[in-house]
């Protein structure tokens, strides 16, 4: 039992992991591009990583943080639009082709040495470490200092941390998630905004009862601080309100007209071609904000914010449920937490030999990838709406 | 040559709803392809398009009469719905830019795309109807309305800047959906819808904009008999309330029921234009449409006769000389 | 003997990857080498000079079984390797971790020169200690090669680096043509090839020839294989083509990492034996460089004669045209595109044992890079048509060698791309592809 508490810990962790929360963000943004206008951007990893270069070079040589700010999100506005102009008027597979070149040509730019001046701002492969940014933005931190364990009353507290209670617990959130998803599809009777305040009351009691079973302790400030995590968490929150503006709007709605037929949308006298560029920029800045929010408690390397970054956003979308508004934040927290889950797993279990070992240390992450590299396969073919998709509205094919 | 191009002259508020006056007023236009009309609400010049080494369109000069419905029909591949599109801005002319021209409703459009066509007043439905199958009925009709200040990325976010403009909307289509008959439909997906429901939903939704004119490219494609007489009933009705429609067609019977004026196309070019009934016997347009059996019902067991088989090989040979004789020259 | 030999070679394959663990990580502080009588030897040097060291130059290692070892320098430019083994090795620097305008010189005495600008180390005896000397000097060093002679060499580089690609991109550009199907995991084919060929030749121990006919088969057998199982039935199943990709991308993901588990992350050679070195005027390649670049076009000349002439080719080309009217003209499309999937995996193998043998070696993430090549290389030369996938691979090849003769090395994979760009921008069809309404 301690070692499946120790999994838990380390996918508890995960979850409330300010990067997690980062890689939401830019998944919220790929939502817009793919989940609602159907734009097939595989460079979404590059607006993430113009995010994060704009605001620590413009910290590292000094300037405000917030100045940092504006330059990322200003750079990937422009990207959208140098993307954008040529491609939008092209068919879909040429908009992918574009984006993951263009994607490519930012990571190589970034990692080269070639050039001294370019070297000097963004540090070549090696990147930019994170110390050298990270100060201003950890000094706005009001949290008091010290250590802070979310749940501070655990299970611990009950019975001496038994494993009964531990147990009768999960038992509790299984039933939980249950009902959630009973009311959420409307079989219990509720309809409307009693419904959504239940499924919102759902959820949080869920939480609490989660992290009962799973405290997670942290420091307040510092990296991976709580401080960290409260912004990341917020800006999703942030975000989330955003795009239900956005997406319940006339805007929204000629998004999906867009995604549907671009030629009825015309017939109808839409421009086309600048709700596309506009559905661009707004996902490419929240993917730079994502970014941003990536790099702060970790360092600026562009390999991590390369093509796999961009396939791990779309398993991401796909999981939770493209064009939905809670399907990013699902699909990105089940994708880290479940990688996190596999690595534990097998490393306890698959590594190790108390039980069978049959890989080592190196091998279990790899063994991760794997396996999200099959469920992928299999969520595409099987269940593309993902978890919270609607079915009828997913079925795509561009 | 009477084209004063005023939106605001003749009788089109209100529509013509008198046949009697429809007769009239294409009394006088002399039944010649390109011929001028009295009050024409689009005129096109030197429409042609090219693919490769085959011409597809190569019309001189059209004008369609405001307020009437006229019929674009033809054999197949002559070229009507590549005319559609290329008036409506859905392909581009080879010859743009080198003397193409349109005008609508007074106003030059030398360099259309399809949403400025559109935004202009003259919208089209298509052949496939493109309902937009994962978007409920309601949100089909609410995307029709134009100038909408939601859909502005600046406004969208704060809805007093569009919430009265959007509930308009909604009543607008309410009404429409009713008079479609498709109110109670009104939440469903459009791809649920069967194929006529999806045509009446195509043309509710481009009545959202309040066009001048509305072109059909065969709309009783894949239409049940019953749904047929109910779509001409709706086009009959536009026509009345003072809406230009063309529409392209092969049912010889419904161009003959509702249409004021017919154009006819064959191999890219207009062969014929003039009201419904003389125009069906223009040779220019039966030898279009492949000779003097267009008539002949081919279910007629009288047809096997030997003295017809004989005409029938006379015919053959005759032609066969002919097009050696071409050859040859 | 040989498989004594093979096995001892791969536990310390197995086994090396835990030392470098150990030791703290590959690329780490360097310690001094002290060879031991019939243990270890040591291959050490500096980079540079002792007046002038090169600090932070990837120094690279290949054992005599292909396998390989990196060193950073650090001040002192001091790198140090301390070997097990007794035999044939070679030192090579990542140009890429060079200063911009240093470059590596290769030893003036030609039975030293390795391939691909490495060094030779022969003749390792345990107990000895073996000091290559590794010049670094200034790139615009002018010691008896002009411009000109730059020009012609990397020309020829990218036309080796073209066919190479040619390969490759030529299934890729037919599986589009037929099914429509951006296949994302075609580069990991390629991968494929070069690590069952590795496997085969270098850990197996098979000849060349055998080895490299049983990567073809093998590899053309997974493009049989993958029709059969996955994409034949998604394809009946309906499936839309962007569903597809992702499937793709998936598969790509899987194949990455597998390889990574099963192969380690190290760089793989296909190394056979030490190839001779010719020259040509200015031209200075190896051998094997050529057998490969024959090897490449002859295959590819089978496969041009193949679409042109047989009626299984024009049957292919006429799918990959327009599969419904083909369908509709009697073609049995099914039977065309399980072929094409067949020849066009068979073809990636092909060329990554090649890529193995000639370019830098095989990595698990080699994919990565050469993906966007081939996608290039395909959309440059008109999506879904074999010879512009030719023509295009040729023009990527070329760019990519050339590029660094006018900006630095780590921008010539960029250059090709925004090549790709720029040319959607101007003729979104390709250069041979036909002229239609591509929005």
């Amino acid at each position: 039992m301690d070692d499946i508490q120790q999994i838990l810990q380390s996918m508890m962790r995960e979850a409330v992991s300010p990067t997690t929360a980062a890689v939401a963000l830019a998944v919220i943004g790929l939502n817009i591009h793919f989940g609602y206008t159907g734009l097939l951007n595989i460079g979404q990893s590059a607006f993430m990583l113009f995010g994060a270069y704009g605001f620590a070079i413009m910290v590292d040589q000094g300037h405000s943080m917030w100045l940092g700010v504006v330059v990322g999100l200003l750079l990937a506005f422009v990207f959208a639009l140098v993307l954008g102009v040529p491609t939008l008027k092209l068919r879909g597979d040429y908009l992918a082709i574009v984006t993951i070149s263009a994607a490519e040509i930012v990571r190589y730019v970034g990692r080269s040495v070639g050039y001294e001046w370019l070297f000097n701002l963004t540090g070549g492969a090696q990147g930019i470490p994170g110390s050298h940014y990270r100060g201003p933005f950890a000094d706005l931190s009001f949290f008091p200092s010290g250590d802070t364990t979310l749940l501070a009353f655990n299970y611990h507290d009950v019975a001496g941390g038994s494993t009964l209670v531990r147990l009768v617990g999960w038992l509790i959130v299984i039933g939980l998630i249950w009902l959630t998803v009973r009311i959420g599809r409307g079989r219990m009777g509720l309809a409307g905004a009693a419904r959504t305040a239940t499924i919102a009351a759902l959820v949080v009691v869920t939480a609490l009862v989660i992290f009962f079973l799973v405290p997670v302790g942290a420091q307040n400030t510092g990296v991976n601080g709580w401080w960290f995590t409260f912004v990341a968490w917020l800006l999703v929150a942030a975000g989330l309100v955003v795009v239900l503006g956005l997406t319940r709007s006339p805007w929204g709605r000629a998004l999906r007209g867009v995604r549907e037929d671009e030629d009825a949308m015309r017939s109808l006298g839409k421009n086309v071609f600048a709700i596309k560029m506009q559905a661009l920029v707004i996902g490419g800045l929240f993917g730079a904000a994502g970014g941003m929010m990536y790099v702060l408690p970790t360092a600026v390397q562009p390999d991590a914010l390369g093509r796999n970054m961009t396939f791990f956003c779309y398993t991401s979308l796909l999981l939770g449920g493209a064009a939905t508004i809670w399907g990013p934040v699902l699909g990105s927290l089940i994708f880290w937490v479940g990688r996190v889950a596999i690595i534990g797993i097998s490393n306890t279990y698959l590594s190790s030999s108390d039980y069978i070992d049959v890989m080592n240390g190196q091998q279990t992450s790899q063994f991760a990838f794997i396996v999200i590299g099959v469920a992928l396969m299999l969520l595409v073919i099987f269940r593309p709406q993902g978890i919270l998709g609607d079915k009828r509205e997913l079925r795509f094919n561009v | 040559m009477s084209d004063s191009m005023s939106p605001t002259a003749t009788a089109t508020a209100g529509g013509l709803a008198d046949p009697a006056a429809r007769r009239r007023l294409m009394s006088g236009v002399q039944p010649e392809p390109g011929s001028s009309k009295p009050n024409p609400i689009l005129k096109v010049d030197h429409i042609v398009r090219q693919f490769g080494g085959m011409t597809a369109v190569d019309v001189e000069h059209l004008e369609v009469q405001r307020g009437i419905i006229t019929a674009l029909i033809g054999p197949n591949g002559a070229g009507k719905t590549t005319f559609f599109n290329l008036i409506t801005g859905f392909d581009r002319p080879t010859s743009a830019g080198q003397g193409a021209h349109w005008s609508f409703d007074g106003a030059n459009l030398d360099r259309t795309s399809a949403s400025r066509v559109a935004k202009s007043g003259m919208v089209r439905t298509f052949q496939l109807t493109k309902a937009l199958s994962r978007m409920t009925v309601m949100d089909n009709m609410m995307l029709g309305a134009q100038d909408q200040a939601g859909e502005n990325l600046a406004k969208c976010l704060f809805k007093p800047f569009w919430g009265a403009q959007e509930k308009q909307v909604e009543a607008k289509a309410l009404e429409l959906l009713e008079r479609f008959k498709l109110l109670d439909k009104r939440t469903d997906y459009a791809g649920s819808l069967s194929g006529g429901q999806r045509k009446l939903l195509e043309m509710a939704r481009a009545l959202m904009s309040d066009p001048k004119m509305i072109m059909l490219d065969e709309p009783m494609a894949g239409v049940n008999p019953a749904l047929t007489q109910s779509l001409l009933g709706h086009i009959q009705s536009l026509r009345d309330e003072g809406m230009t429609v063309l529409f392209v067609e092969h049912d010889m019977h419904v161009v003959r029921h509702i249409s004021d004026w017919v154009v006819v196309m064959a191999e890219g070019r207009l062969v014929a234009e003039g009201p419904a009934d003389t125009v069906m016997s223009n040779q220019a347009v039966i030898d279009a449409y492949l000779g003097a059996h267009h008539d002949t019902d081919l279910g007629d067991d009288a047809l096997l006769s030997d003295a017809a088989f004989e005409q029938i090989e006379k015919e053959v040979a005759q032609e066969d000389a002919e097009r050696e004789e071409e050859e040859q020259s | 003997m040989i498989a004594r030999g093979t096995a001892i070679i791969g536990l310390l394959m197995l086994v090396a990857p835990l030392f470098l663990l150990l030791s703290g990580g590959p690329a780490d502080a360097v310690t001094l080498c002290l060879p031991k009588k019939d243990e270890t030897a040591c291959i050490a040097g500096t980079m540079g000079s002792r007046a002038d060291p090169k600090e932070g130059v990837d120094v690279i290692l290949t054992k005599p079984d292909g396998s390989t070892e990196t060193q950073t320098t650090e001040k002192d430019g001091k790198f140090a390797f301390t070997v097990t083994e007794p035999g044939d090795y070679l030192v090579g620097v990542d140009p890429d971790t060079l200063a911009k305008g240093d470059e590596l010189r290769p030893p003036s005495e030609e039975r030293l020169r390795g391939p691909d600008g490495t060094i030779k180390v022969d003749g390792v005896e345990l107990g000895k200690s073996y000091g290559p000397v590794l010049t670094v000097r200034a790139a615009d060093f002018d010691d008896s090669t002009s411009k000109w002679d730059e020009f012609v060499q990397s020309a020829v580089s990218g036309v080796r680096l073209g066919l190479l690609l040619a390969l490759a991109s030529v299934g890729l550009s037919l599986i589009y043509g037929t099914t429509g199907l951006s296949n994302f995991a075609h580069a990991e084919q390629v991968t494929l090839g070069g690590m069952v060929g590795y496997g085969m030749i270098n850990v197996a121990g098979l000849p060349l020839l055998v080895g490299g006919l049983l990567v073809v088969l093998i590899c053309g057998f997974s493009g049989w294989f993958q029709d059969r199982v996955l994409w034949q039935p998604l394809r009946r199943r309906g499936l839309g083509l962007t569903q597809l990709m992702i499937v793709t991308i998936g598969l790509s993901l899987a194949m990455q990492y597998s390889f990574q588990f099963f192969a380690g992350a190290d760089t793989k050679r296909v190394i056979v034996a030490q190839a001779t070195v010719r020259h040509f005027g200015p031209v200075i390649i190896t051998d094997r460089s050529l057998a490969a670049m024959a090897i490449s076009a002859v295959v590819l000349g089978l496969v041009g004669f193949a679409l042109l002439r047989t009626r299984i080719g024009r049957a292919t080309r006429a799918v990959s045209d327009n599969p419904a009217l083909a369908q509709a003209s009697g073609i049995d499309t099914d039977k065309v595109i399980r072929l094409v999937w067949t020849v066009a995996m068979a073809l990636a193998g092909l060329s990554g044992l090649l890529y193995a043998l000639v370019v830098n070696g095989i990595k698990w993430d080699t994919g990565l890079q050469i993906l966007l090549l081939l996608f290039a290389a395909v959309t440059l030369g008109g999506l879904g048509t074999a010879f512009g996938a030719l023509l295009g691979s040729l023009v990527i090849g070329l760019v990519v060698e050339l590029s660094p003769l006018v900006i630095p090395g780590d921008f010539k994979y960029a250059a090709a791309l925004l090549i790709l760009i720029l040319l959607l921008l101007v003729r979104p069809q390709g250069l041979l592809g036909r002229a239609q309404r591509v929005g």
